[in-house]
């Protein structure tokens, strides 16, 4: 799905831009567990989390992953947004909850990562 | 094949420090980077030492990181002062955590570190007493 219907569907605000709006972004993976994410999450994947943190971007860092889509309204800190900015990863952030805009981005064609251990 | 260290990058890593983790595995992965090497390699030894360093800042009373550069391998050191690991087998299992509440809230502390550490690597070693632990992970390359 193109980050511009990402933005679309959830109705998304975009608050850092490194990626052209018509990057593709195939998966999803949502988690508030920065564990999880680390344990089955893959940079392809668009991170869709509530949690707010430092750590939410030190993961995407880690994972190679490019966007994140905070959700539940949740507006990262000042230090977050930096940190997003060094690591030149998008961020978006919609006020739909978890499940709602999971269920609307699989319902516009993202697809699910399939846990493979 | 000679065991020589080609180049060691090492860091503090303070306790409690929640703001700061993942600084240290940040300039990991970009000191490899430059190194060139393999992206698929850095992705899992960036996991390896983000959890490394986030069980430093969660457990331990501070310790270092170190990123050794071998020819064929690249090991993460992670060694600490203690309190050591109270029962390892526990420790690796998935699920199971002494973390607090306050790291819960980050997102942490969801009992997958080790694990996660053991899923990524070709070997782990870990030593622990209550004077430190000490966790050497390999990668082969």
């Amino acid at each position: 799905m193109l980050i511009k219907e990402i933005v679309d569907v959830v109705k998304a605000e975009v608050l850092t831009n490194f990626h052209d709006e018509n990057t593709d972004v195939k998966y999803g993976f949502a988690s508030d567990l920065m564990s999880d994410v680390l344990a089955y999450a893959t940079g392809e994947a668009l991170l869709i989390t509530g949690l707010n943190n430092p750590q939410v971007i030190r993961t995407a860092e880690m994972l190679d992953i490019s966007v994140v889509l905070f959700v539940r309204g949740k507006r990262p800190g000042k230090e977050v947004i930096e940190l997003a900015k060094e690591n030149q990863l998008t961020i978006l952030a919609s006020d739909y909850t978890m499940f709602k805009a999971c269920g609307l981005l699989v319902m516009n064609g993202m697809e699910g990562l399939e846990i493979n251990d | 094949m000679t065991d020589k260290i080609l180049k060691r990058y090492s860091y503090d890593v303070i306790a409690n420090d929640f703001m700061s983790a993942g600084k240290s595995s940040s300039a990991i992965k970009s000191n490899l980077k430059s190194l060139g090497i393999a992206s698929d390699i850095i992705r899992k030894i960036a996991i390896i030492s983000y959890e490394a360093e986030l069980n430093l800042v969660i457990h331990s009373f501070g310790g270092k990181l170190h990123c050794d550069i071998f020819e064929n391998k690249i090991v993460i050191i992670s060694e600490d002062t203690g309190p050591g690991i109270a029962d390892v087998d526990l420790a690796m299992k998935e699920g199971f955590s002494t973390a607090g509440d306050s790291v819960r809230e980050l997102g942490f502390g969801a009992g997958m570190g080790l694990p996660n550490i053991k899923k990524y690597s070709d070997q782990l070693k870990i030593n622990t007493s209550s004077e430190g632990t000490t966790i050497v992970v390999t990668i082969y390359l």
